[in-house]
């Protein structure tokens, strides 16, 4: 079975650990009590890491627009491929809409965000407290849904390792290839 | 009461309001029109917070510029950095102590007059019972019959202790502050 292509396999983890990585720290810093400096320092590595998983999105989605993922096993049920490929959909829309969704909050909580604390990111949304308590909520609940999804994600591709033996998961896994697609 | 003393008190009277009113020219401050902030980094972050209680007085008239005296009295816990929850941290000891020194002040020493609509003020600062000589130049402009005051002050607040322990690290919280202030009074 042929496999993604190394840019691909190589995107999908980074973003992937970015994802755990962001996801985590959100719900330990929200966790931290009062003001402390380490609750500040977490809240700019989320800001960073969720900025990041957003540029390396772009980059994603266009590597996947001109690359063809490798065919899913002829042996697959219909439904199943109907349901890996909303899964997928959904999935792009939530790297994308969940990064989205914290930096708008962050703007209308009136704190923009300066990357790796070097580059100001744009701000086009002026300080608004009501919309930020509104984005907060937003961002949450997206953030939820999102790892509601990742474990489906994760669940399916265990099942077409473990009970189906397949090779799923192995076209996206780094290794020889047996047959890489470009 | 003699009419010759009485006129002479009547004289000595005038002659001393007269020269009261040459002298201090209490301005009324428009506090909707007025605005105190503090300006800092937090992780190179640009944050600008209020003072949204804060009290100024001003003696100012445009013929006698150096005359002129200032005060502004500030409440600490009042400090506005964009969050309910943090603003009351900051009011604690580790920041401002509120409870311990309500109020952070300025006080004028000495206002010169630097050219055209410039003012160049000297003072005390005293925050969380800490007072510096400060200097810093202060523009003053008419608006609709009023004047309008605005200027920045560079501190650092370490040297007035606010933030304590961990916080001394600058690298999440700069040393760096400005106090940027406007102030709108009229006669």
């Amino acid at each position: 079975m042929q496999r993604y292509t190394t840019t691909a396999i190589l995107l999908h983890w980074l973003i992937a650990a970015l994802i755990i990585g962001a996801f985590t720290l959100g719900l330990v810093m929200t966790d931290i009590p009062g003001f402390t400096p380490t609750k500040l320092r977490y809240y700019s590595w989320h800001k960073w890491a969720g900025v990041t998983v957003m540029l390396l999105a772009v980059l994603r989605l266009l590597w996947r627009l001109r690359h063809r993922p490798p065919a899913l096993p002829a042996a697959m049920p219909a439904w199943q491929r109907g349901a890996a490929h909303g899964l997928h959909h959904l999935l792009y829309v939530f790297i994308f809409a969940v990064p989205l969704s914290g930096y708008l909050y962050t703007l209308a909580a009136g704190v923009p965000v300066v990357y790796f604390g070097l580059f100001k990111l744009p701000v086009f949304l002026a300080k608004d407290p009501v919309l930020a308590a509104t984005l907060k909520g937003v961002h949450y609940w997206l953030n939820m849904s999102m790892a509601a999804l990742v474990g489906l994600h994760v669940l399916a591709a265990l099942k077409h390792a473990v009970v189906d033996r397949d090779g799923t998961l192995r076209r996206m896994l780094p290794g020889r290839s047996t047959g890489r697609s470009t | 009461m003699t009419l010759r003393a009485t006129l002479a008190a009547v004289f000595a009277t005038t002659v001393l309001a007269a020269t009261a009113a040459a002298t201090a020219a209490p301005l009324k401050t428009d506090l909707a029109h007025s605005s105190v902030s503090a300006l800092f980094k937090q992780m190179d972050v640009p944050v600008e917070s209020k003072f949204t209680r804060f009290n100024a007085q001003i003696d100012y008239d445009a013929a006698h510029p150096d005359k002129a005296t200032a005060r502004v009295d500030i409440d600490t816990a009042s400090l506005d950095i964009g969050s309910p929850e943090y603003n009351k941290e900051i009011a604690k000891k580790t920041w401002f102590d509120a409870a311990q020194f309500p109020k952070a002040s300025f006080v004028s020493t000495a206002i010169k007059p630097a050219g055209a609509g410039k003012l160049n003020v000297s003072g005390k600062l005293t925050i969380k019972g800490r007072t510096q000589d400060v200097n810093f130049p202060l523009s003053v402009k008419p608006e609709g019959g009023r004047q309008v005051f605005e200027g920045s002050l560079p501190i650092k607040r370490l040297a007035f202790n606010i933030g304590e322990g961990e916080w001394k690290d600058t690298d999440i919280v700069a040393n760096d502050v400005v106090i940027k202030f406007r102030v709108t009074a009229a006669q």
